[in-house]
């Protein structure tokens, strides 16, 4: 038997087919989460987004590979108005469907036509206890139409999948979110530490939480964990900036996660743009199959083939393959290098140096750059050198 | 916290798992929200059987009639139903 999840054990090795399909199908999104992973230049591929066809098409290329798990994110994928036509396709087509949703969108209209089309399950994002947070972080006024949304999510039957980014605003509130949770009738909760990407990593030095903080918030959860049993399944992603080994990220590169972007990129993650170097299959040109199987890019860092010392000769590295590599090109300007999460990593001090400056009471105090279309501009055009001088790939 | 399972019980599939026949894997595979469970053939036709209203009995005993030449099957049948019921994706019914 073969766990696989986000949570659960890896993948055999042998294990090729792309058994995760994320379709992130647009980067807009009325949200404008400080925490946010997509890419900080979005914008330029938000003018280009597939048609309902080229998605259908690509539910059943992926679903000939094996595909099983479809996620429909985004952005806020309920910005589209065809997302009843791919929850349809996928559930003829077998797909155990999830949509992926900050709520925003989400109408009594909508959601029977989710249930009549066989849409599986809901992930709803939530962010606080507290008007205030929610509505600082997202830099929007979305609490009470969370609440509601949830309340309609479990109105129709659905699973109820909370999705909360932990980050230091909310981190000492995970009691109370948990409590919301149960109140609410959450039948999973997801506590996803940030991890450093996209717009969370330019605002790094604003969200980080200490390691006390991560300590006590993980002992929070255990404990209610053991109240609530199986009613509601509690997971706490840990941060890998506070572990000494790095996580296995995606499971693999192009081991089972496979991902198509708004405007049609095929990638085995969600920041793989980032690499230098890197041509990434569209499906406007290239079949996913093809994508999955012969693209350099996706056979570039798949297996151990391409790694360095210290990873090459390591004990460890069937374990967690040498980590992230847009984390490791990210900080360290390297893709082939250990992930700086690992104490074995020359390039571990940019972490520990990262720790260090989240303490910083003036970097602290520097003002978040939210996640928004004028600032994805900014960012691309080279007008905000600052926000990301630190880092490697960001114009 | 979890009871042990028990020849009268009836179990069904927990709320919003779904057990499919995998052509690309050849095998049955569990799908629940975040996860998935790829079943091993043994697994795979035990689930298959549990359907919310047949009995454990009536499954070891269907089970044994079909593969005749595995022996003492009984012990295997009910670990795995044990483990199912653990990890919840099943749910008793009566
Ligand atoms: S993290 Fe926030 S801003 Fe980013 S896509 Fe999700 S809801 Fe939108
Ligand atoms: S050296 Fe490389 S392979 Fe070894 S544990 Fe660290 S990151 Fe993993």
């Amino acid at each position: 038997m073969t766990t696989i999840g986000n949570n659960g054990v890896a993948a055999s090795k042998t294990n090729t087919q792309p058994l995760w399909l994320l379709a992130e199908v647009t980067y807009r999104c009325p949200l404008h989460c400080a925490f946010c992973y997509n890419p900080t230049d979005y914008d330029k591929h938000t003018q280009n987004e597939l048609t309902t066809e080229q998605w259908i098409q690509a539910l059943r290329d992926a679903r000939k590979m094996g595909a099983l798990q479809l996620g429909i994110s985004g952005g806020e994928p309920l910005l589209r108005d065809d997302i009843e036509d791919i929850v349809r396709e996928a559930r003829q087509l077998g797909y155990y469907s999830n949509l992926i949703t900050s709520g925003v969108g989400l109408t009594e209209k909508r959601i029977q036509e989710f249930k009549e089309g066989g849409l599986d399950h809901i992930q709803l994002s939530m962010h606080d206890i507290t008007e205030e947070i929610n509505n600082f972080i997202t830099n929007t006024k979305t609490f009470e139409l969370k609440k509601k949304v949830a309340a309609m999510i479990k109105g129709h039957g659905y699973p109820m999948v909370l999705n909360v980014v932990i980050h230091r605003y909310n981190i000492g509130h995970i009691k109370e979110i948990l409590e919301m949770a149960e109140a609410l009738g959450a039948d999973y909760v997801e506590l996803a530490n940030t991890q450093y990407y996209g717009w969370s990593l330019i605002n790094r030095s604003q969200l980080m939480p200490t390691k006390e903080q991560i300590d006590h918030a993980e002992m929070i959860t255990n404990e209610f964990r053991q109240k609530v049993g199986n009613k509601m399944k509690i997971f706490f992603v840990v941060p890998d900036y506070f572990s000494d080994r790095p996580k296995k990220c995606m499971n693999g590169w192009g081991e089972v996660f496979m991902i198509v972007t708004a405007n049609g990129d095929v990638l085995p993650c969600h920041s793989a743009r980032v690499l230098p170097g890197m041509a990434f299959p569209n499906v406007r040109e290239h079949g996913l199959e093809w994508a999955w199987k012969e693209s350099p890019a996706f056979n570039k860092y798949r297996g151990d083939d391409w790694m360095k010392e210290p990873c090459r000769s390591c004990p460890e590295k069937e374990k967690d393959l040498g980590g992230c590599r847009c984390q490791a090109f990210l900080l360290s300007g390297d893709a082939e290098s250990a992930d700086p999460v690992c104490t074995l990593s020359p390039n571990h001090h940019l972490i520990e140096k990262a720790i260090e400056d989240a303490k910083n009471p003036q970097l602290q105090a520097q003002p978040i750059v939210f996640r928004n279309d004028k600032n994805s501009r900014r960012i691309a055009a080279g007008e905000a050198p600052e926000l990301v001088k630190e880092f490697h790939a960001l114009p | 916290m979890t009871t042990s399972v028990n020849p009268a019980d009836i179990y069904s599939l927990a709320r919003h798992y779904r057990f499919q026949w995998e052509e690309a894997q050849q095998c049955y595979v569990l799908l629940f929200p975040e996860g998935m469970i790829k079943l091993n053939g043994g697994a795979g036709e035990v689930i298959k059987r549990v359907d919310g209203s047949k009995t454990v009995s009536d499954i070891v005993a269907e089970l044994q009639q079909a593969f005749p030449d595995a022996p003492d099957i009984e012990s295997d049948i009910l670990a795995m139903l044990q483990l199912a019921l653990e990890k919840a994706w099943l749910e008793k019914r009566n």
